[in-house]
């Protein structure tokens, strides 16, 4: 058996895939239990299903309200993002509104409609941050080619420039994690999600050397991936054990403290 | 007990990884309670002279191993006296398995040569390990991109040789369920976890597969040993499956040999 860190652990990347069942209170309630297997406390999920690259308004409403319910009776261990598509700003400003100034949801998730590079963007990152959510965009360096709307972490530093200000998520790494890393690395708003790829070792230790254990947050992507290979690259990192509570739990909750102290939400 | 079916020594060409000493790879290996490791090489990858490589990784696993590390050989049919190499694996070296990585090689499975190759392996008695990939094909090197070795012809080959015994390594992401259950069914092919994904994952492969052919693997040191230990407790296996996966079924697959 592994011994699994004494630390809080809160998982930044979680989707409702992977596991049966025809609602989502149904297929959350069994992720949970895989939770518990792996000393997993708290989860952040987002996006419905099917899903959807390009979502149209009503499907990314559709998808938020999935989430909102499955978080009905996980209040004390749950928490969600609303997922928007930034085609439509007007529209993802209005579910910002909808789900998180007058909702339960904490943060958002920006996919692959749209390259966060483009200053269209900007409205979107400016009324999350008014309300303090947490911001978490999807990041890939694929050699064979990324999606034409797919952004890079090089688009995210861009993103990051324009706003100083605001901390922004680096999901994947940019799955190339070794330029990933550095391409995001002299922007300090920036902290990096490690979930959703390959536990090829040496990953988070070239994080916590480059970046500090402190710009560094677990997450998982399941169901698609497993808790089990995502939190091995924090539990088998030659790192000191302070920083891998940092990265295991104590960065996303204090990234999230501000929003769910606004909220009054018990953590 | 815990006997761990792929392992690496050497030096991943791409990038220095912790534990690539064999000292420290032995270290992490016994302090994570492996009691045995199927050692393979990175350099079986690129290099041209395996005959080299071979008798390296023997030296490694005598020098360092004190007993923990069994010596895979590194096999390419592309290249000239391969089948002396597999003769040296065998007579000099005193190994039971080999490892292939067709994709790297540059032949698909449905050369000749590969199904010669089997057909000396089972004379030999060698267990067979194919490595479907050794990266995840989207960060590769620019200027080495290497697709996944399709599995298509392996049924068919494997028929032809009703005592092969042949050892999936890498291979859970990228091996649809339809061609992973054709394989099982075969009962020649056996498969490890490393690259096993999703929650629950060995709990639910074996929904599709028999226990007796899911061997541990943890591609350490490229992936984190932890990765394949963590595995094993997040899926809920019970004493018995657990030990077959841990031990029982790599213990029996080496014991037939």
């Amino acid at each position: 058996m592994i011994r699994i860190p004494n630390a809080e652990i809160w998982d930044l990347h979680c989707h409702f895939s992977g596991v049966e069942g025809k609602t989502v209170d149904e297929r959350i309630a069994q992720l949970m239990v895989y939770a518990d297997r792996m000393n997993v406390d708290r989860l952040v999920f987002f996006m419905g299903w099917p899903w959807s690259t390009n979502p149209d308004p009503d499907e990314f409403r559709r998808q938020n309200d999935q989430v909102i319910q499955a978080l009905t009776h996980w209040q004390d261990r749950a928490f969600g993002f609303a997922y928007l598509n930034p085609m439509y700003v007007e529209e993802s400003l209005a579910e910002i509104d909808r789900c998180i100034a007058n909702g339960p949801l904490v943060g958002i998730k920006l996919w692959v409609s749209r390259r966060c590079r483009d200053e269209e963007v900007d409205e979107i990152i400016n009324k999350t941050a008014e309300l303090k959510g947490v911001i978490y965009q999807h990041t890939w360096l694929k050699v064979s080619g990324n999606r034409e709307t797919e952004s890079t972490p090089e688009d995210l530093a861009k993103l990051a420039s324009r706003h100083p200000g605001v901390p922004l998520i680096c999901g994947h790494t940019g799955g190339d994690w070794e330029r990933g890393i550095r391409a995001i690395q002299n922007h300090p708003n920036v902290s990096i999600g490690i979930g959703g790829s390959d536990p090829t070792a040496g990953f988070v230790e070239m994080a916590v050397r480059e970046l500090g254990a402190e710009r560094i947050l677990y997450g998982s992507d399941i169901g698609g991936r497993s808790f089990s290979s995502q939190l091995a690259k924090v539990f088998g990192a030659e790192i000191p054990e302070a920083a891998k509570h940092l990265i295991l739990g104590q960065n996303l909750k204090t990234m999230m403290t501000p929003i769910l102290k606004s909220k009054g939400i018990q953590f | 007990m815990i006997t761990d079916v792929n392992v690496n020594l050497s030096r991943w060409p791409f990038r220095r990884l912790p534990h690539d000493d064999p000292a420290q790879l032995v270290r992490k290996l016994r302090t994570s309670g492996i009691t045995s490791a199927w050692a393979g090489s990175f350099d079986g990858v690129l290099h041209k002279d395996l005959a080299s490589v071979n008798r390296r990784t023997v030296k490694d696993c005598e020098t360092f191993g004190d007993g923990l590390l069994i010596p895979v050989g590194s096999i390419n049919p592309m290249l000239p006296a391969w089948k002396d190499d597999m003769r040296r694996c065998r007579e000099d070296h005193g190994m039971k398995i080999i490892r292939l990585h067709p994709n790297y090689h540059g032949y698909k499975l449905d050369n000749p040569i590969f199904g010669e190759l089997l057909g000396l392996a089972v004379e030999q008695n060698f267990i067979v390990q194919i490595a479907l990939k050794m990266e995840d094909e989207r960060v590769h090197h620019p200027l080495m991109q290497v697709e996944m070795v399709d599995t298509t012809p392996l049924k068919e080959l494997v028929e032809q040789h009703p005592n092969s015994k042949i050892l999936i390594i890498n291979g859970m992401k990228g091996l649809q369920k339809n061609r992973l259950i054709e394989l099982a069914k075969t009962g020649n092919v056996s498969f490890e976890i490393s690259m096993l994904e999703a929650v629950g994952g060995v709990e639910n492969v074996l929904k599709l597969i028999p226990v007796e052919i899911l061997l541990f693997g943890s591609y350490f040191p490229f992936f984190y040993l932890e990765s394949a230990l963590l595995k094993m407790q997040e899926s809920e296996l019970g004493n018995f499956r657990s030990n077959a996966i841990f031990s029982g079924n790599a213990k029996r697959l080496l014991a037939e040999n």
